[in-house]
């Protein structure tokens, strides 16, 4: 029905037809708005300063079957479980970061989006200093080759 | 230059690197399949073991089926299954169709002790010691380059007396 060409059908069908394509888009843009929401399980907070704290650590740790997503916006059954874990050692009364600990000690570093502080990775965080001094240092020292090239060049080739 | 060269290594990434390996294998309780006994982690120490991650529900563990099946028949080491994330009933019947290689399979129904082990997807497996040390992880399907050049060289250094 809906291959045939426009002007074959009669005016009525038409009219069926838009009502069902704005439909049809009503339902999409309902679902587009909504899906994001879908992700969240059913969690209960007990407080809205609990639901926040739960945002915003969820929001700050990696979902690791979906990599490139947080532990807030995924939908996999992993996260699902890591999340009731937080929220329940949360309602326990322990504190962000012994709960960044809880989930570090089991899945390393990688599960946090901010990397910490330490031995193994001291070199990416002072990595971007050490570029800029390697960086300065080079330039330093090409300000200062022209004058010594100058001065020894020419007298080198004279000889 | 830099870029290529992480790009290059990218091919890496999905291994999550455990930071359980060389640690005292988490402690649990869990029933088994077969008759819902209770088994605490603490029992099966004393002899290195497998601990195998699978559920009926992932394709790869079907794909290493039959070299876990060929591994505990050969006796090298005793091969513990960690029902994970699965029902029962579904399980029980992925024995039935494929056959049950553990010694015992342990249910997980929540997935509790996946997340103390660090599971993020199934199979996975852990090589423990006698001691109860994890000793070596491995992510996905076991294949059998992998088992002849990293876990079995591993299991015979861990058959050896232990001082």
């Amino acid at each position: 029905m809906l291959c045939l060409p426009m002007p074959t059908l009669t005016h009525q069908y038409q009219c069926a037809l838009r009502a069902c394509l704005r439909r049809i888009l009503a339902v999409s843009v309902l679902l587009l708005i909504t899906c994001p929401l879908l992700a969240v399980d059913v969690l209960e907070f007990e407080s809205a300063a609990q639901a926040e704290r739960f945002r915003d650590l969820a929001s700050e740790i990696r979902c690791l079957v979906c990599q490139n997503q947080s532990l807030a916006d995924s939908d996999a059954p992993l996260a699902q479980d890591l999340r009731r874990e937080v929220l329940e050692q949360m309602q326990a009364g322990r504190s962000d970061a012994e709960i960044r600990d809880y989930l570090v000690a089991r899945y390393s570093d990688f599960v946090l989006y901010r990397p910490r502080f330490s031995s193994v990775n001291l070199l990416i965080w002072f990595a971007p200093l050490l570029m800029v001094a390697a960086g300065m240092w080079l330039v330093i020292r090409q300000l200062r080759r022209p004058a010594e090239v100058d001065d020894s060049q020419p007298g080198g080739n004279l000889d | 230059m830099l870029l290529i060269i992480g790009l290059k290594h990218s091919e890496y990434k999905e291994i999550i690197p455990s930071p359980l390996i060389g640690q005292q294998a988490p402690a649990f309780e869990l029933p088994t399949l077969t008759d819902h006994r209770i088994v605490n982690s603490s029992s099966l120490r004393g002899k290195p073991y497998l601990l195998n991650i699978w559920a009926s529900w992932c394709p790869g563990c079907r794909v290493e089926h039959e070299l876990i099946t060929s591994i505990a028949d050969q006796g090298i080491i005793p091969v513990y299954g960690l029902s994970y994330k699965d029902a029962e009933h579904d399980a029980t019947r992925w024995l039935e169709r494929f056959g049950n290689p553990y010694t015992e399979v342990l249910v997980d129904q929540a997935g509790k002790v996946g997340i103390d082990y660090g599971v993020y997807g199934a199979p996975e497996t852990f090589v423990i010691d006698a001691k109860g040390v994890i000793r070596h992880k491995h992510v996905g399907p076991l294949d059998i380059k992998t088992w002849e050049k990293e876990l079995l060289p591993l299991i015979m250094t861990l058959d050896e007396p232990q001082s």
